[in-house]
């Protein structure tokens, strides 16, 4: 037998990163390839995002001040967590396919690649369509930004900046813990439903029109209350409700946090499970 | 339809109830999901109602209440997202294997569908609204008349869904992708049906395109029909709606299944 | 520990399996691997085969870190393979069958460019394997042409190459010729032997074709419940299954029954005994002796051999067991 030549001892080998990239990248070209299918896809996407506008809309067409917030307070709530929740949607939401991976093996095949499974699981698709939802989200921000009295200062700022990015953090881990319990699920993904997309209904209501039990599980254990609804109290210096303090506004980082913990240890019994012959 | 084909759909009826039974796991999480978005819906429209001064557009926190559990009960019965098996059989062409057996192609994946759907009312709207009207209460009725006119009203409502989905499949046969209008229909019919906020509370012009579409018969006429919020001569009124809707969208799915038929046997799909 | 690519030690997976009764749902342990011992030198060349169900699939599992074992131990290419998968991923190709791991969307090309980025491979060497194996298992015709639009037998050859782009030390193929035709089946067969012989690679395979064993395997192992019933070379695998070998023979005018000939047992007769079937034992008698005999009686238009199926081998050497 010769010494076989290993690729990794000519030359300088990838990055860490390339092979992510490569599959990312191959994703998205692919859908942008079937231009009709992804123009259909853009618009339902967008028009999806209209009708959730809608229906906090129509709400306030009846009322003035719903929960204490009016409809224009009401947009910065609708603004963060629509845009927050379709950006992770966009990148992550395809772990809601995991149990189709399974059964096509694609599961399977990614053991076979040197990286961890739920970051390949994480980069294998991308769903572009987001974008026009995300969209709509994006201008009920920028709406609610300019036509309500904010005190602008580094502080408000900074809270912006990072209500942002911890509520995009927050809705990814609930499309991985969802992913982890598929595991064990058989045909069972609307329970998990009830809580990623669930969540996301909860996200952009005002939580002080909440019941104790709703204010535990998406206040606290889901903590969907601080992804938009108390940065934005804290934006418009309004006080939070009974067992909601504005301040917590400032505790998404920890949110965070809590979160992936769960999400990450919900994947982690899931893999177990199905390493032991569960699947 | 000669003597004794009707049993035939029956039997196909009583096959698509059987077949759910096997899914209990499916049905329990479909329960979570209407309980938990049940009671994020209670929170918002009773605020709403409280908000406008007890009552809104004639609803109260009890009929509010009667409408949410009612409404997301349905859910697990009334085909929103536009899919249906046949959708696949007719890309793949294996439709033509179905026009071979001795029994008519729409009436028979209406009625399995139909089939399902019924049984789906009993582990997920008799517990929703049970559950529901336990927690937070709910007006309903008092006298037997709006129930059994609401029977009526919620059957037709589960068909129509399965006989409009039925079209959406069909155009199969012109289309090589039907997934657009597919997308189309799971994107508007929630929101026309009146899953998210009771049509009433949309603005004229907003009602006047929902009432322009089948969605509203689907789910938001039962709904009224069985809490009495339309009564008597309206709510017979509703009831012939939702007939003329599942009569029009039967006879353009006959026909543009007979038409695709012979465009399959002519043309080789 | 020693150099072996493959190393087992009372290997055992068990499996729960959920009976629905009428009434009650019954739960019963499965064993679908039973204290398997197995050690595969570098440069050998196995073949693994066992009636479905034996438990192949789950011990392919077992040894890519897919499945953990429920006892005993197992090590591939020196490595833990659930501890180490990442690092054994980069050892070990694996080609199954029933699964892709190629983009379907996607040209073969694009798939084997993202391959080689997940495997960290420099570009050049990508390059110069990816032109080898494009050549040596002739993909030239289709490298541009999306996955889902290849046939069979072109894909299987796009997975082999997929499954040997980052020059694995191990290759584990799944059933890799089931639903070939004969053509695809023989050139992944010849490259198979060619990538051995050049690269020294060590071969794992299972299979239900006679054919990928005697072209490819020095040593068969066959298994029967998860433990292994049989280990050796193939000759040795026909002397314990018996190696009866059937002659096919068409006369020119219908002949008696040909009873009676050494070594030989008469299997039947059709068109009126123009066509007429011999089984004979290999290990005592040759093709030529039989032909011979057959000649004195009747002359021969034509003849074929059928070789045993291994559903018969394994099949036979079950049944001396038991």
């Amino acid at each position: 037998m010769g010494t076989p030549v290993h690729f990794t001892e000519i030359g300088v080998a990838p990055g860490r990163f390339a092979g992510y990239r490569a599959v990312l990248a191959s994703r998205m070209r692919s859908q942008r390839s079937y231009r009709s299918n992804f123009i259909t896809d853009l618009s339902s996407s967008a028009v999806v995002g209209l009708i959730e506008l809608a229906e906090v809309w129509l709400l306030f067409h009846q009322v003035t001040v719903l929960g204490g917030l009016t409809f224009r307070q009401v947009l910065l709530v609708f603004g963060v967590a629509d845009l927050c929740f379709s950006i992770a949607d966009l990148f992550v939401g395809h772990c809601d396919n995991l149990p189709t991976y399974i059964r096509a093996g694609t599961l399977d095949v990614f053991y076979l690649r040197p990286q961890p499974l739920l970051l390949q699981l994480m980069t294998s698709d991308i769903s572009l369509r987001r974008l026009t939802r995300a969209g709509i989200g994006l201008a009920s921000l920028v709406i609610g930004l300019s036509i309500n009295e904010i005190h602008w200062s580094t502080s408000t700022v900074l809270l912006l900046a990072l209500t942002l990015v911890c509520a995009t953090a927050i809705f990814a881990a609930m499309f991985v813990w969802a992913a982890g319990v598929q595991f064990f699920l058989i045909q069972g993904a609307e329970f998990t439903n009830a809580f990623v997309y669930g969540g996301r209904y909860a996200a952009t209501q005002t939580a002080a029109v909440w019941s104790t039990p709703l204010k535990v599980l998406f206040g606290f254990v889901f903590p969907m209350a601080l992804t938009a609804y108390l940065p934005a109290l804290r934006l418009l210096g309004l006080p939070g409700p009974a067992g909601l303090p504005n301040w917590l506004a400032w505790c998404t980082p920890l949110a965070v946090l809590w979160i992936w913990a769960f999400a990450l240890g919900m994947w982690r019994l899931g893999v177990r499970h199905y390493q032991g012959g569960g699947g | 339809m000669s003597h004794g084909t009707l049993p035939v759909y029956w039997r196909l009826f009583v096959a698509g109830f059987q077949q759910q039974t096997a899914y209990p796991l499916a049905m329990f999480g479909g329960l979570v999901a209407n309980l938990t978005f049940g009671f994020l819906k209670v929170a918002m429209l009773f605020a709403t109602v409280r908000a406008a001064g007890a009552s809104v557009q004639g609803y109260t926190v009890g009929t509010m209440s009667a409408y949410i559990w009612l409404s997301q009960g349905m859910l697990g019965s009334i085909n929103l997202n536009g899919r249906i098996d046949l959708a696949d059989r007719i890309k793949t062409g294996d439709v033509a294997v179905d026009f071979l057996r001795p029994v008519n192609v729409q009436l028979a994946t209406v009625a399995t569908e139909a089939g399902k759907a019924v049984f789906a009312l009993i582990p997920r709207a008799v517990p929703s609204v049970a559950i529901g009207s336990l927690a937070v209460g709910m007006t309903m009725p008092r006298t037997p008349a709006p129930y059994l006119l609401g029977a009526v009203s919620l059957l037709a409502g589960i068909v129509i869904s399965f006989s409009t989905v039925y079209l959406v499949a069909v155009v199969g046969f012109w289309l090589i992708e039907t997934r657009g209008i597919q997308i189309f229909y799971m994107v508007v019919s929630g929101f026309f049906a009146g899953l998210f906020v009771p049509i009433s509370l949309f603005p004229s012009w907003l009602l006047a395109i929902a009432q322009a579409t089948p969605f509203p018969s689907m789910m938001m006429y039962p709904v009224d029909v069985l809490t009495a919020r339309t009564t008597g001569a309206a709510a017979y009124g509703l009831v012939g709606v939702q007939f003329a809707w599942l009569g029009a969208t039967l006879l353009v799915g006959h026909l543009l299944t007979v038409v695709g038929r012979r465009k399959l046997e002519v043309q080789g799909g | 520990m020693s150099d072996a690519v493959i190393e087992t030690d009372c290997l055992t997976r068990k499996f729960a399996v959920r009976g629905k009764g009428r009434k009650v749902v019954t739960r019963t342990t499965m064993c679908a691997v039973d204290n398997l011992q197995l050690r595969v030198s570098p440069g050998e060349s196995v073949g693994y085969i066992g009636a479905n169900g034996a438990g192949k699939s789950t011990t392919i599992k077992m040894l890519v870190g897919i499945l953990v074992p429920t006892s005993g131990t197992v090590r591939t290419c020196g490595l833990d393979p659930h501890r180490q998968r990442r690092q054994l991923a980069a050892r070990v190709g694996v080609v199954f069958g029933q699964r892709s791991q190629l983009w379907w969307d996607l040209p073969v090309r694009e798939s084997f460019e993202i391959l080689a980025a997940i495997h960290r491979l420099p570009a050049a060497d990508a390059s110069a394997r990816t032109a080898e194996l494009t050549e040596q298992l002739e993909l030239g015709d289709f490298v541009a042409t999306p996955v889902r639009q290849l046939s069979l037998g072109q894909r299987m050859r796009a997975e082999v190459a997929a499954a040997l782009l980052h020059r694995p030390r191990l290759v584990i193929l799944d059933e890799p010729t089931i639903g070939l035709d004969v053509l695809s089946k023989q050139r992944l067969r010849e490259f198979l032997v060619t990538e051995r012989l050049s690269h020294g690679t060590t071969l794992l395979l299972t299979t239900h074709d006679m054919g990928d064993i005697e072209r490819l395997c020095e040593r068969v192992l066959v298994v029967d419940h998860g433990s292994t019933v049989y280990d050796g070379s193939l000759n040795g695998l026909a002397q314990t299954a018996g190696s009866d070998r059937i002659l096919v023979l068409d006369f020119v005018e219908a002949t008696t029954d040909l009873t009676g000939i050494p070594h030989t047992k008469h299997l039947g007769s059709e068109v009126g005994g123009a066509r007429q079937r011999l089984s004979f034992d290999s290990e005592n008698t040759t093709a030529a002796m039989v032909l011979a005999a057959v000649g004195e009686r009747a002359e021969l238009r034509d003849l074929t051999i059928e070789e045993p199926d291994i559903e018969d081998v394994v099949r036979r050497i079950y049944q001396a067991r038991r």
